[in-house]
């Protein structure tokens, strides 16, 4: 048992909702007792969220390029992308760019 | 610890441009961003007061932040454009039905009226029914040919000046790669530029987006609430043209200016004497522009009603042939029928 849990929450749109089970938006709980990162997420989604075509979203540790991230609607480029350490009920939302327009 | 707005305006800073590595919040973000598209239309004379404009409404991303943005420029500066929706509707179950709800909702949100025309309507045929015949290998070639024509029927039938299009930043330094690699110097001239068409007998084109990028195109219709439509289409993704866009995408991370610079390096280009140069011409089938005869719609749809769905896929010397031996078939027929009446 953990002494905390880590809730946040996330979001997909422009498409990239269709490779986590067409799930928009869902809470998430962490285990508290450790550091979250961006970086750390993304692995945790791949492995347990990420159900369709992985490599749409995951390239190299990372997100696919054009893939933009928004973390409570600020770019995640401003907040130090990979690195950023994730708080309590933080929204973090992923928007595919990789469709035509 | 927030970043601050570059523009000392006290504000949080929201996003980081891409264009120029700014932070800026939200408001300072859509002030620099209806900006440099009004200077864009402004410097490259794009519009002339009084005009009729199409803007070519797909529902997605582009289109919706290009219908919106000239909607609000236009009553902004005072353009005096009358703007109109143009939606073409291909006829592909699951994808531009839906697509075209988009439009509509555009249509109802910005006060702008809307048109669509469909393949079904123009050629007889829709895409559903065309992937019937031709299977799921060449079908995109079909769509492809037949959009661009039905954007210049549109316009013509709408009699506009003018069809603004959503290409936006990325769009084009991907063209300008794929014709590098496909060695297409015809398309490499003229790909980059902001205004084709316009001569005797064309409606121009023009690119009121061509200098934004697609980041700040998604972002601008996120912080602004714009719904747009965001589905792959249900027919073969354009693979060529996805190779191309990852590997443009890929750059870009390194090295976010690259798409500026791609586009820089096209507009720059030269071409010797020597290189050919497709002549533009009308096609004598159906009156519109082509630099062949008869235009590669009319010889696709012709492969179509014949039943030679291939006709117009590959070299043109193939198409004769297999036209030729149709031609033959059918007359052997027919006079096989005249014997046999004889009795």
């Amino acid at each position: 048992m953990s002494k905390s849990d880590l809730n946040i929450f996330l979001e997909f749109s422009a498409g990239a909702e269709l490779l986590f089970g067409n799930i928009k938006r869902r809470q998430v709980t962490l285990n508290g007792d450790e550091k979250w990162t961006i970086r750390k997420l993304l692995k945790w989604m791949h492995a347990n969220i990420l159900t369709e075509r992985p490599e749409l979203f995951i390239q190299d540790d990372s997100v696919r390029p054009g893939i933009l991230v928004l973390v409570n609607d600020t770019d995640w480029e401003l907040l130090g992308e990979l690195e950023y350490e994730i708080q309590p009920n933080d929204n973090i939302l992923f928007i595919s760019t990789l469709h035509g327009g | 610890m927030p970043i601050k707005c570059k523009t000392e305006c006290g504000r949080n800073a929201v996003l980081k441009r891409p264009k120029t590595s700014d932070a800026l919040c939200k408001e300072c973000f859509f002030a620099a961003f209806e900006a440099e598209i009004h200077y864009t239309i402004i410097t490259n004379k794009l519009f002339t007061k009084g005009e009729k404009v199409a803007v070519a409404a797909s529902g997605g991303k582009d289109s919706t932040v290009l219908a919106y943005v000239l909607k609000l420029l236009n009553d902004r500066h005072d353009y005096g454009l009358q703007l109109i929706l143009l939606s073409i509707d291909e006829g592909i179950t699951g994808y531009r039905d839906d697509s075209l709800e988009t439009v509509k909702k555009n249509r109802d949100d910005y006060q702008i009226p809307l048109k669509i025309l469909s393949y079904d309507e123009l050629y007889g045929w829709t895409m559903d029914r065309i992937v019937g015949q031709i299977g799921r290998s060449n079908n995109c070639t079909f769509c492809g040919v037949f959009r661009r024509q039905a954007l210049d029927r549109g316009a013509k039938q709408l009699e506009v000046d003018s069809i603004a299009t959503g290409h936006n930043a990325d769009d084009i330094a991907e063209t300008v790669l794929m014709n590098i690699l496909r060695g297409d110097t015809a398309r490499l001239r003229r790909c980059t530029d902001i205004r084709t068409g316009g001569g005797e007998n064309t409606i121009p084109r023009v690119k009121p987006l061509k200098y934004t990028y697609e980041k700040e195109i998604v972002m601008y219709a996120h912080f602004k609430k714009l719904v747009y439509f965001s589905t792959e289409c249900v027919f073969a993704p354009n693979a060529y043209r996805g190779h191309a866009r990852a590997y443009l995408k890929d750059l870009e991370r390194v090295r976010p200016s690259v798409i500026m610079d791609i586009i820089h390096s096209g507009e720059q280009l030269l071409f010797k004497d020597t290189v050919k140069k497709p002549v533009r011409g009308i096609c004598e089938r159906c009156g519109f522009v082509s630099s062949q005869q008869p235009c590669k719609a009319c010889i696709l749809l012709e492969g179509l009603n014949r039943g030679l769905p291939k006709l117009g896929i590959g070299k043109k010397s193939k198409g004769d042939r297999m036209r030729l031996k149709q031609d033959k078939e059918l007359a052997l027929r027919e006079r096989a029928n005249l014997v046999k009446n004889d009795f």
